[in-house]
């Protein structure tokens, strides 16, 4: 019965797998590309992990994934935060048909305040 | 304070990832933990006591279901977008208010929006958290916000405030 | 059971592929973090299922120390590319 549902909880697992993957392939801009492979390959790996503890059950293993759930949770979505902010502030653009942008007066307003930080210690 | 608190989550973590009672692991272990407490002890957050009110656990119990919830269905909705042949995005930066007061609190916050449908935390700034949404629906600030934050913002308050 | 495991396997090694690809295709660089930072999450799952299959703990271990490292190599990629900017 366990064996049953572990291997369900396992394929649906990576069903998402592969719909992060088709988005990391399709989307058309990094942003997007992040968020439809942050998300879907996440829950993926929650589901692989999840089908592991039920196999084995409160033994050394089954822990080992319960706990490596949360650490999963905390580590993608920072990453994903972090790569996004970093591509922002690189200067990639976004999509040519993106509708609104409201963080762009933000990151001007930013770096008028490096530049003018900058200019007396380079004069 | 502060550093005996880290010590003793520190302590916790370690023994739930070996898993064993030796004496040999227990010492490792408190040394590790130690040389940690000492050296990030300053970043522990601030108003850690309120891990001993019982009832926060009951509304994060409550929280994390919703939270799955609005995980799976950020999934099927991934999903549909990709598997769509016209790919039917209208991706966009929005600006929305926060209406939550400290760290922790905020750290969810962003993680969970990050884990929902079509919406991912680019910053925080002040009172403002930038968000990239994948399917702008709306240019109204107030709809929006509401439809962004407003389903964990009550929760999360009775969580950690 | 042990088949169906073996193509859980094999699908898990495409999908590392198609993250391969982006890597060598991506036009920009931070496509080539993403995908990079997508292929330390799968490769806990690839560790996750060859656990089950070989009945050893000890590779669900190397599992969480990739999580962590992945994030830490992450982090750091993610800031060297936003200091880029403020340098010019």
């Amino acid at each position: 019965m366990s064996e049953t549902i572990s291997l369900i909880l396992i394929s649906i697992g990576i069903l998402f797998d592969l719909l992060g993957c088709l988005g990391l392939l399709r989307f058309p801009d990094v942003y997007n590309r992040l968020q439809s492979a942050t998300k879907c390959v996440t829950l993926g790996t929650w589901c692989i992990l999840l089908g592991v503890f039920v196999r084995f059950g409160f033994t050394e293993i089954g822990l080992k994934a319960l706990i490596s759930i949360p650490l999963l949770f905390l580590a993608s979505t920072v990453a994903a935060h972090s790569l996004a902010r970093a591509a922002y502030h690189y200067g990639f653009p976004m999509w040519k048909k993106s509708v609104a942008d409201d963080y762009k007066e933000q990151v001007q307003k930013e770096e008028k305040i490096a530049k003018s930080f900058e200019k007396p210690a380079g004069s | 304070m502060r550093y005996i608190a880290l010590f003793i989550v520190l302590m916790l973590i370690w023994l739930l990832f070996t898993f064993s009672l030796d004496a040999g692991n227990l010492i490792v272990g408190a040394v590790c933990a130690a040389i940690s407490a000492a050296i990030f002890g300053g970043y522990y957050p601030r108003g850690s006591r309120m891990f001993f009110h019982p009832h926060r656990y009951f509304w994060a119990v409550i929280y994390l279901f919703i939270f799955l919830w609005e995980c799976i269905k950020a999934n099927f909705d991934v999903a549909y977008r990709v598997l769509h042949p016209g790919l039917p995005i209208k991706p966009g930066i929005v600006k929305v208010k926060l209406n939550v007061k400290g760290e922790m609190a905020r750290t969810m916050l962003a993680n969970s929006i990050t884990m929902t449908p079509g919406t991912i935390t680019i910053d925080i700034i002040d009172d403002y958290i930038y968000i990239h949404w994948i399917y702008v629906s709306s240019h109204d600030a107030e709809l929006y916000s509401k439809k962004i934050c407003g389903r964990f913002e009550k929760y999360i308050r009775r969580i950690f405030e | 059971m042990s088949p169906l495991i073996n193509f859980f396997l094999y699908a898990l090694i495409a999908m590392c592929f198609m993250c391969l690809y982006r890597v060598i295709k991506g036009p920009t660089i931070a496509d080539r973090m993403v995908g990079i930072d997508i292929l330390g999450i799968l490769v806990v799952g690839i560790t996750a299922i060859i656990a089950m299959k070989t009945n050893r703990m000890f590779i669900l271990d190397i599992g969480i120390a990739w999580i962590i490292l992945s994030f830490i190599g992450t982090l750091t990629l993610a800031k060297y590319l936003g200091r880029n900017k403020l340098n010019e």
